[in-house]
């Protein structure tokens, strides 16, 4: 699939430019400061709709303002036209202003909406990495089935390299977002949804649920490590060195706790258990009342080996 | 005997709760004294508490959106001074489990028992007045209305003190929502108010639909009706398409919830994704019931403080109905994150986006009405004018998030609260007090003190600019809502900015209390015609307040702006002689099935199950007792009539 070039006319990148001082100024992280390609089309795109509306609704903001004040009834200049009620020009032209803005941005949409797929891989001449996400009371566990292994909490991936993540829910549900890196998907119980990011700059970014799943929710967010290839493989055997397996007596374990965590590492981990964690996940609880059970003989910390 | 209710239930051991408890009951128990020391009791239970009156009706639903405010109001600001305090991943001063609760609240209550009832209640009194009517359709089944949103009300707040509230957000999104992950009574507390409260409402928009449609003033065809009117068709209109989702989507979760099926849970084949299309089926027809009542307003009050008629009459009606259509096509907005695809996606936010060109013909409408007159800047214009600034950029970040990639990085996130505060402050709660202030003077014969008013607007004006523009900024650096707590420190003098913003709208409240309680003191030298802003529909041209009849001769229409073209002549005809008006009596049902609803609910929250069944009996007992009274209607004689009409004389 065709992507669209983020080369913009010198025109377009002062207009975003000063559309966006106050913001700029001000943003170190986030949706306007992309790190990697989709963010960089989204964010595009969200100023392509942003401008020519603005672009719209300042005359009508002035006009506004200025008939008001001209016709103030202490304005003896100002023209009573106490029966004028109906223009044919006026009427036509006030639906057809906003159905033009309409059609514009509609395409707009359609056109993004399918362009920015979060299912279509990206474009690129390396394979993607393939991550499989699961969000669980209030942590993030990545399964990295090529590699064997999985954390909880840190997401490591090389730049420039697509990564494609599978996601699903073992509780609640959530919603990924790596604000940096471009837009979210919901993470949901029972369910597989699939998004696609890429990295284009090493750095350290910020990634959260921006869905509500409960107490443990501020807490839920995870960092992600954006290295070289070089980088990302120390990572990967970092995490081997880790030595604990994830099965699926650990994964229930870990999905029964309910509580924010810092970061673990898991070697060997298996693809198969994001199967098994959507299957878990419409299984029956145990007790009804699980929240509050924080299964006090478990020892997480000593199935994982925290950081 | 009592279920799960248990003295345990009460939170002795949170002094913030407690605190307010008592401050909550001794007020109550204050104003319980003074009604018996003034021995008003009876004069409350025949007046206001068993009236039929769709006047007293109303004006008893904008208290209680008023008193509502006031509550939903100190829980946001005890989240923005939570957000202020929670920076670098302190804590702040609330734990999550209680700022989960009030979030909750907050949403529920302002939404539910704040715009609603403000916007029903201006239906209520000013839509028979405008047709011409002498009531609702229905004036007992009214007061049964009102008295189940009172109810819903206290329910909702009981929970401040017995056991807890909702910690799911205001649309307690499944499984969250289920059983397994909210055990305690906080989500029931939530269904069983907003059921009750949501049978009210849906009686309310049957009971004014028919108004509408059937007692329209001889003469006066649809095409003559009155604007405001035109978008109370269209809100009951929706509200009687979309409310019954809404009361079947709870009873699933209940179901789920108290007998153990599996709608919505995560096991046994439930889909909780189900439940969030179903919900927003009626969540986004909801906000269509919400702002086309306010737009109504706006649209009168701009016309008639400029002194011309409104600009493109047609096209108004037009845009109103075209809204009220496609409000139900565009509910997947919500959750374009879902992941269902670009064909999906991209048609819903086509949808979406078509809506903003009906809206933005009626912008184009009032700053063409306001063309050619003799702008009045009243405060009731000064809230018009400050809704079509706000509103329209409140539109656009609405259109923004219409494209399905934009929405993907401001979902969920601080922009998207900034956006619907943007158009529920800026559009339903600019509207209704502009309505307030508008036909205030119709229903108590005196104006509000014009400063005082002029004051409060520009408190809420500049406050909610500093209470929201920062959180778009929020939104684009990637803070997501409902957060307890933050480790950036770069968000905090954001959040500082809107933490003043609030104080700001908060001084404007204060100012409103002072402005009603100054107006009604000084009411002598506020005293107000039956027509103090020389208005141009019907409702002014009736004594203010207007007689239990609300007109003693029917009128007749035959034009839009009727009051205002008849004042344009000089009439000599005759006086005809006053009839005899068949009125209807009081009656208490209303006020008892609330009762018995109160008890039921109370006791399906804590699982006291007699208490339940013995609500259902009453309440059947009720509606019996009731159905097989026929003596409900009493006659007013043509002398009581001349007799009121001569001592308040007004233009009609």
């Amino acid at each position: 699939m065709m992507r669209k070039s983020t080369a913009l006319s010198p025109l377009a990148r002062l207009s975003i430019v000063m559309a966006c001082c106050p913001f700029l100024s001000a943003c170190t992280e986030g949706v306007l400061v992309p790190k990697g390609p989709v963010g960089a089309q989204e964010k595009q795109l969200l100023l392509e709709a942003l401008i020519p509306m603005l672009m719209v609704i300042t005359p009508i903001l002035f006009l506004t303002l200025w008939f008001a004040w001209w016709f103030r009834s202490s304005n003896a200049r100002a023209t009573y036209r106490p029966r004028w009620e109906y223009s044919g020009a006026i009427e036509f032209s006030i639906w057809m202003i906003p159905l033009l803005v309409i059609l514009f941005l509609g395409s707009l949409a359609w056109i993004g909406a399918h362009q920015l797929d979060p299912y279509q891989p990206l474009a690129s001449k390396r394979k993607p990495l393939v991550v499989q996400v699961v969000a669980m009371d209030w942590r993030w566990l990545f399964i990295y089935p090529e590699q064997g292994v999985a954390s909880v909490n840190e997401l490591a991936i090389p730049v420039d390299t697509p990564v494609s993540f599978r996601l699903t829910s073992a509780t609640v549900m959530n919603s990924f977002f790596i604000p940096s890196l471009g837009g979210q998907i919901y993470a949901m119980p029972g369910m597989q949804t699939q998004l696609q990011l890429q990295a284009s700059e090493p750095g350290n970014y910020r990634g959260l649920s921006a869905q509500y799943s409960g107490a443990g929710f501020s807490d839920m967010h995870f960092q992600v490590l954006a290295t070289d290839e070089a980088g990302f493989q120390a990572w990967v055997e970092r995490a081997r060195s880790a030595a604990t397996p994830l099965d699926a007596t650990v994964y229930d374990r870990l999905a029964a706790k309910h509580e924010s965590s810092g970061v673990a590492y898991y070697a060997p981990a298996s693809g198969a258990l994001f199967d098994h964690a959507i299957d878990h996940a419409t299984k029956r609880p145990e007790s009804t009342s699980g929240v509050s059970a924080s299964n006090p003989g478990t020892t997480l910390s000593s199935a994982g080996s925290e950081h | 005997m009592f279920g799960k209710l248990t003295l345990s239930a009460i939170p002795f051991d949170q002094p913030i709760i407690m605190g307010t408890c008592i401050v909550l009951i001794l007020g109550i128990l204050a104003i319980l004294a003074l009604i018996t020391y003034k021995k008003k009791w009876g004069w409350l239970w025949t007046e206001w508490i068993t009236t039929v009156d769709h006047k007293r009706i109303g004006i008893m639903y904008t208290l209680l959106a008023l008193v509502m405010l006031l509550r939903g109001f100190s829980d946001a600001i005890m989240m923005r001074s939570q957000q202020v305090l929670a920076s670098s991943n302190g804590h702040g001063f609330l734990p999550p489990e209680h700022y989960d609760q009030i979030f909750s609240a907050h949403g529920t209550i302002m939404i539910f028992f704040m715009a609603m009832p403000f916007v029903v209640g201006l239906m209520n009194f000013v839509v028979p007045l405008q047709i011409g009517a002498r009531d609702v359709a229905f004036p007992v089944l009214n007061s049964v209305s009102f008295w189940l949103t009172a109810a819903g009300a206290l329910l909702i707040n009981l929970s401040l003190g017995i056991g807890e509230f909702s910690r799911t957000g205001w649309l307690a999104y499944p499984p969250l929502s289920e059983l397994p992950f909210s055990p305690g009574v906080g989500v029931d507390y939530y269904l069983w108010s907003l059921q009750i409260s949501g049978v009210g409402t849906l009686l309310s928009g049957v009971n004014l639909l028919t108004t509408l449609l059937k007692l329209r003033a001889p003469g006066m065809r649809l095409s003559m009706m009155p604007v405001f009117s035109w978008t109370a068709l269209a809100s009951n209109m929706l509200i009687v398409a979309a409310f019954p989702i809404l009361t079947a989507t709870f009873a699933m979760l209940l179901l789920d919830r108290y007998l153990g099926t599996h709608f919505f849970t995560n096991d046994g084949g439930g889909n909780p994704m189900m439940y969030i299309n179903l919900i927003w089926t009626w969540g986004h027809p909801e906000v269509y019931i919400l702002i086309l009542p306010p737009f109504g307003v706006f649209s009168e009050v701009i016309s008639t403080f400029s002194r011309k008629p409104l600009f493109g009459y047609r096209s108004m009606v037009v845009a109103t109905m075209v809204i009220t259509l496609l409000a139900f096509t565009t509910w997947l907005h919500h959750f374009f994150t879902m992941g269902s695809g670009a064909d999906v996606n991209g048609f819903f936010g086509i949808t979406t986006m078509v809506i903003a060109i009906p809206t933005g013909v009626k912008i184009f409408n009032w700053l063409f009405t306001m063309y050619g007159g003799r702008v009045r800047f009243t405060s009731p214009v000064l809230w018009t004018i400050g809704f079509m600034v706000t509103f329209t950029i409140g539109g656009m970040t609405g259109v923004l998030m219409a494209v399905p990639p934009a929405d993907f990085v401001l979902h969920n996130s601080l922009f998207l609260v900034a956006h619907f505060h943007n158009v529920i402050i800026g559009g339903v709660v600019f509207g209704c007090l502009a309505g307030l202030t508008y036909w205030f003077p119709k229903a108590f014969g005196f104006r509000l003190h014009e400063g005082l008013g002029k004051a409060a607007f520009w408190c809420w004006f500049v406050g909610f600019y500093l209470a929201f523009m920062p959180l778009y900024i929020l939104g684009f650096m990637g803070m997501t809502r409902r957060m307890n707590h933050y480790d950036d420190p770069s968000w905090l003098p954001y959040l500082l900015v809107a933490e003043g913003g609030a104080v700001l709208i908060f001084v404007g409240i204060l100012l409103q209390a002072t402005q009603l309680v100054w107006s009604i003191k000084k009411r002598q030298t506020l005293r107000a015609g039956a027509d103090p802003w020389d208005g141009r529909t019907l409702e002014w041209s009736t004594a203010s307040p207007p007689p239990p009849y609300n007109f003693a001769r029917v009128p007749q229409v035959a034009c839009i702006d009727a009051y205002w073209e008849a004042k344009q002549e000089v009439t000599t005809a005759p006086e005809e002689p006053f009839e005899a008006i068949e009125m209807p009596k009081n009656s208490g049902l209303g006020f008892f099935v609330a009762f018995f609803a109160v008890i039921g609910g109370f006791g399906m929250i804590w699982h006291i199950w007699w208490m339940g069944i013995l609500a259902l009996v009453a309440f059947f007992a009720l509606i019996v007792w009731s159905s097989w009274d026929e003596n409900d209607e009493f006659e007013l004689s043509a002398r009581e009539v001349a007799l009121f009409e001569r001592a308040n004389p007004h233009a009609a």
